[in-house]
């Protein structure tokens, strides 16, 4: 098919898209060298770290890193993960049903509210983590898994209102209609129509959830530091912060605390895309 | 808050979400017919839960902050809770402060230069990336890459990379012919340091959205450009950025108010240092609260209040300038 078209079209046509593609792949490789010389770094061998120039394949490569990670990480990872997805489960549980609300059922201030999400959205960081830090100092929340996963999802909550919204004012009012006179009350709807049909704006909205937290340390640092259950961002900010030299340990940390994000771009791409420009979230 | 810039990542793009704000708003008195007592009372069930949530997890730690920054905390009274109320005077101590001054312009410069480089190159790849040839799409879905790494990942890969004595960046140079650049511990380069690596982050972001706001200006102009004779740079000038000029505004207000609290990435590379030659609001902020063996909460408190306040000024632009334009 593509050939075909290609051969109808002339010479000249032919040879700007090839340059284009041509540009496009150096441009794309200049931009994620650094994502490449993380992997390069992640195999490179202790004693050739400090040469000069570097080298620019891992022609010696090793394993070290790797094994560092799996001897020293494996905890951070997990606890990771655990927070990732009990900041998914906390974010859709409280947005989902708001969203329906202020998409279906007209509440009165609802206007306000999701203007208020709006304006959550941009405060820093640094000051809710320090507002949280003095609440959980008072109530022994500092360095424990539910305190990291209730202050993590509030870097997600208000987008994930906002994208349940948007995409619920789509789902079409008669069918709703139909299931009133079916005799279904709001939870019914809901459960049974709303939720089911929202599938994507789940997904997006989990995903997400997932990746903000999975990548936090301003909160991990101010509210879990030293904690027995630390996430990934806090190992490797410690392996930093050591003074340590082994940076094709610290790189390996930093390729494994990549996964996430890389397997959620191959194979959920359209959800991500979806997530930075909320209009193509549509059935 | 990837945040950061976290980053400038988490908001849906211009019309839709004009659509997620004033959807809900009430058209007055239509709707009151139809707005039975009883959905009344279901709406509000099902959006108690995240009020509460609201009050508990947004208003009461911004309030303790609040309350932070009014009162004269040592250590022993920040556990305690009795510590004296001193009014304005830890805002007095901030404005004395010898790194005020460095902070706020640390802050403008950074947030300008990044604004201008993450708009302008991912302005320029929109448009590359607009003229649909053959892997386009999935060179584009690779740029988003840097945008979804952990904010650690990116900020440490940088700061080997930026190495003085083994960084690829001073071998790259030093290949050319350029001496080495000490690029994270010289006063004079820690800022431009962070700015190479912010950009990179928040490229992808204007990318994307640009490029989502490109897709919808119609070929038709461009072909009738054309037929007059008009080249690549004046169907630029003269179709493409004006014609983008709404989402642009919403872009960089976003990119504006996502830069403004940009933390992780000058932390880990630099701790805002040396000697506070990239310390920004927001880094600055940190240590008072974190970064020191005896913790100023007062000040570090009331150092994220002005930056609250700044954030909060040019979001509420960007809320009206979005309004305006839904409404248009």
């Amino acid at each position: 098919m593509t050939t075909l078209t290609t051969a109808l079209r002339p010479r000249r046509a032919r040879r700007i898209t090839w340059w284009k593609t041509a540009t496009g792949l150096v441009l794309t490789a200049v931009m994620l060298f650094p994502v490449y010389w993380m992997l390069n770094v992640s195999f490179t061998r202790d004693q050739d770290m400090r040469k000069s120039p570097p080298d620019l394949f891992p022609v010696n490569g090793t394993l070290e890193g790797y094994r560092a990670v799996l001897d020293q990480q494996l905890p951070y990872l997990g606890t990771s993960l655990v927070i990732g997805l009990g900041t998914v489960v906390l974010t859709v549980t409280l947005a989902a049903p708001a969203g329906y609300a202020l998409a279906k059922l007209r509440p009165r201030g609802g206007g306000v509210l999701s203007f208020l999400f709006l304006v959550a959205q941009m405060i820093p960081g640094i000051i809710m983590a320090m507002g949280f830090y003095a609440i959980y100092l008072s109530l022994g929340l500092l360095q424990s898994v539910p305190g990291l996963i209730v202050a993590d999802s509030t870097l997600a909550v208000p987008f994930a209102v906002l994208i349940f919204t948007a995409f619920m004012s789509g789902i079409p009012e008669e069918l709703l209609q139909a299931a009133k006179t079916d005799g279904a009350g709001p939870l019914r709807t809901f459960c049974s129509i709303v939720l089911p049909m929202s599938r994507n704006a789940v997904v997006t909205v989990s995903l997400f959830a997932f990746l903000w937290s999975w990548s936090d340390f301003v909160f991990a640092s101010t509210l879990a530091n030293g904690g027995a259950h630390e996430p990934i961002t806090l190992g490797i900010y410690q392996y930093i912060g050591n003074n340590n030299q082994e940076w094709n340990a610290i790189m390996a940390t930093a390729v494994v605390a990549s996964l996430p994000a890389t397997v959620i771009l191959v194979l959920a791409q359209r959800y991500v895309a979806a997530g930075v420009t909320a209009g193509a979230v549509k059935d | 808050m990837k945040q950061t810039t976290h980053p400038p990542e988490r908001r849906p793009v211009p019309d839709r979400k004009g659509a997620a704000a004033t959807a809900p708003l009430p058209a007055r008195p239509a709707p009151r017919r139809r707005r039975p007592t009883s959905q009344q009372w279901a709406a509000w069930a099902f959006l108690a839960p995240v009020t509460l949530y609201l009050v508990l997890f947004y208003a009461y730690p911004l309030y303790r902050n609040l309350d932070l920054s009014l009162r004269n905390y040592t250590v022993r009274s920040f556990v305690q809770g009795n510590a004296p109320f001193t009014g304005l005077a830890n805002y007095r101590t901030v404005f004395d402060d010898p790194t005020f001054g460095p902070a706020l312009t640390h802050t403008v410069v950074f947030t300008a230069v990044c604004l201008f480089f993450q708009y302008a190159i991912g302005l320029a790849l929109a448009v590359f990336f607009n003229q649909n040839f053959r892997l386009s799409a999935t060179l584009r879905a690779l740029f988003l890459v840097p945008w979804l790494l952990p904010l650690i990942v990116s900020a440490s890969t940088w700061s080997w990379m930026l190495n003085s004595d083994s960084g690829i960046v001073n071998a790259a140079l030093n290949a050319v012919g350029i001496g080495p650049v000490n690029w994270l511990t010289s006063p004079s380069w820690s800022l431009t340091s962070v700015i190479i690596a912010n950009v990179w982050i928040g490229v992808p972001f204007n990318l994307v959205v640009l490029y989502s706001g490109l897709q919808s200006i119609p070929t038709s102009l461009y072909e009738a450009a054309a037929l007059d004779g008009a080249g690549a740079w004046r169907r630029f000038w003269h179709i493409t950025f004006p014609l983008l000029r709404p989402v642009s505004a919403i872009t960089l207000l976003l990119g504006l108010v996502y830069t403004l609290k940009v933390f992780d990435i000058i932390w880990i590379m630099t701790k805002g240092g040396p000697a506070d030659s990239s310390t920004t609001f927001a880094t600055w902020s940190y240590r008072l609260g974190f970064g020191n063996l005896l913790p100023a909460f007062g000040p570090g408190a009331a150092v994220g209040n002005l930056l609250v306040v700044a954030a909060l000024v040019f979001g509420l632009v960007y809320l009206r300038v979005q309004r305006k334009q839904y409404a248009s």
